[in-house]
């Protein structure tokens, strides 16, 4: 009875553990990063971070407005989401609810494997034969802009976006539809009318983990986008992201300089962003299974 | 009896392997109340949905033999019309998680009826003809799943008048409601003899014998006999009704 008792609390408090050392770890992270980053304001200020146009962090006197990279992220971010949100909307539609069995399951596995390709598989893709393509057809001065940026990112997010809002459209209840054909409402008007409205917040909560994944890809854009941190005047200029920044000169900051304080900073800012996103996928996804 | 309105020539249904409906041979006339009573798995309800072909939406589902709806094949009709002329209640209320308003004009809506007073019309009446009116009108504008099952129950039957159906199919409409709230739905029943023809498939043979006209009853995908509701319960042609209404099985 006594061991018995004990060997239960053991099992418990690991659990209890882990579950809190996940807590935790985000938590160090976050302080991590502010610890670092606070100390570039030491020297330059908070306002010039924020609303400073020019990112020069090797010139004289050095600049780290952050502008460029934040409107080359949210660019890249938002034009992504245009083409993904679409897509992947209808292919889940399709594979929920119109597509035989036999398609659904070759569907379904195709999506699997395109989660799986490694990004810097897809930014190849992007240098090779994308780049090229949209200069060509587009008649732009290089291939290597958001534009391509943004197209293989929607490619990354799409596996998200469909099984997710796949999984929203699934569960909901077959009397809804039925309701709906019993009333003589056609497939797409019950898809559209009654499917879709129901499984909004489910939906909602995949284009929101769509746009973290996103947001905070790295390789791709850094091969693809050109890698200039120019404020961008339209999507098919090269341009840079947050995160392309980060892995692009962190090799080359030296430890405890400014510069390697500002790409903290810049860290620190791409963690609220994704963490704002992801908090609020996570309360749409428990409202949407009550 | 008057004019018939729908009727089914030797109709035989099949899900995968099973047979469920065997040979049915049934007229239905114009504005009566049919009960359709049997045991469990007699194939009530899915001869209710072939009449108006929502046995289609599942996979493996097959049909043989006619249906008839005032003279032309079922399967000559549009699907969505068809759904449109023959209406069904569900045995759970299936509202949709959308306000009172909107659930009743969701109807004439899809079909094409776009105008604010036009669609506030036909809600208010079809409320009304439901018997619902009166208890929902100071808030048609909350969300329907706050109803009670009751009164879920007769908006489900006032979202099925309001695209003006001809015949109304009723499949266990009662089997989860209290006795008063099932009371109030035979009421709403008798109100709407006079423009409607009716169909009620139900479990409960007390239902069956209090608000039906003629009554069939069903046993293994079976016809077994169908007649004036005060016959079938007083004095059954067939030993197996007369067993089953009163009480013997099933």
């Amino acid at each position: 009875m006594c061991i018995r008792e004990i060997k239960e609390s053991v099992i418990e408090f690991f659990i209890k553990i882990s579950g809190f050392i996940i807590i935790l770890f985000v938590f160090l992270i976050f302080l991590f990063l502010l610890n670092d980053a606070v100390l570039l304001f030491k020297d330059f200020p908070l306002k010039e971070f924020i609303f400073g146009k020019r990112w020069l962090p090797i010139s004289n006197p050095p600049h780290f407005g952050i502008v460029p990279l934040l409107l080359g992220s949210l660019y890249v971010t938002f034009f992504a989401t245009i083409i993904c949100v679409p897509v992947g909307i209808a292919s889940a539609l399709f594979i929920a609810e119109i597509a035989p069995k036999f398609l659904r399951n070759i569907l379904k596995s195709f999506i699997e494997i395109l989660a799986s390709i490694p990004s810097v598989v897809l930014g190849f893709v992007g240098i090779v034969w994308l780049g090229p393509f949209l200069k060509d057809t587009l008649k732009l001065n290089t291939g290597m802009c958001g534009l391509t940026g943004s197209f293989l990112l929607a490619l990354m997010a799409l596996p998200t976006i469909i099984s997710i809002s796949e999984d929203a459209i699934i569960s909901v209840p077959k009397s809804f539809k039925e309701a709906a054909f019993g009333l003589g409402a056609t497939r797409w008007q019950t898809l559209w009318r009654v499917v879709l409205p129901s499984a909004s917040s489910g939906i909602i909560a995949a284009i929101m983990l769509g746009i973290g994944r996103v947001i905070g890809e790295t390789m791709v854009v850094m091969m693809v986008t050109g890698n200039a941190p120019l404020v961008p005047k339209s999507i098919l200029q090269p341009l840079r992201t947050l995160t392309a920044t980060i892995a692009g000169e962190m090799g080359e900051a030296i430890s405890g300089s400014e510069h390697y304080f500002a790409l903290f900073a810049v860290g620190l800012v791409l963690f609220i962003i994704t963490f704002i996103i992801n908090f609020l996928s996570v309360i749409l996804l428990s409202r949407s299974k009550k | 009896m008057s004019e018939v309105i729908i009727k089914t020539v030797n109709l035989n249904v099949h899900f995968g392997k099973q047979h469920i409906l065997k040979n049915i041979n049934l007229e239905i006339y114009k504005n009566e109340i049919l009960g359709i009573i049997g045991p469990a798995n007699s194939g009530k309800t899915t001869f209710l949905r072939a009449l108006n072909r929502l046995n289609y939406l599942f996979k493996d589902y097959y049909q043989e033999g006619e249906i008839f709806f005032a003279q032309k094949n079922i399967k000559d009709i549009n699907d969505n019309l068809l759904r449109k002329k023959i209406g069904i209640i569900f045995a759970l209320p299936q509202v949709l998680p959308i306000t009172i308003y909107e659930n009743v004009a969701y109807g004439p809506k899809i079909h094409g009826i776009k105008d604010k007073d036009t669609l506030d019309s036909i809600v208010e009446k079809a409320l009304r003809k439901a018997y619902l009116w009166e208890e929902v009108k100071d808030r048609l504008h909350t969300l329907a799943t706050k109803l009670s099952g009751g009164q879920q129950q007769r908006l489900c039957i006032a979202r099925t008048l309001a695209v003006e159906p001809e015949v109304i199919l009723y499949d266990e409409p009662c089997s989860g409601l209290d006795p008063i709230s099932t009371q109030k739905i035979e009421e709403a029943m008798r109100e709407l003899k006079n423009n409607y023809t009716q169909i009620l498939v139900t479990n409960n043979t007390k239902q069956a014998a209090r608000a039906t006209e003629r009554c069939a009853f069903m046993l293994m995908g079976e016809l077994v006999e169908i007649d004036r509701t005060a016959i079938i319960f007083t004095s059954p042609k067939d030993k197996r009704t007369d067993e089953y209404v009163r009480g013997v099985f099933g």
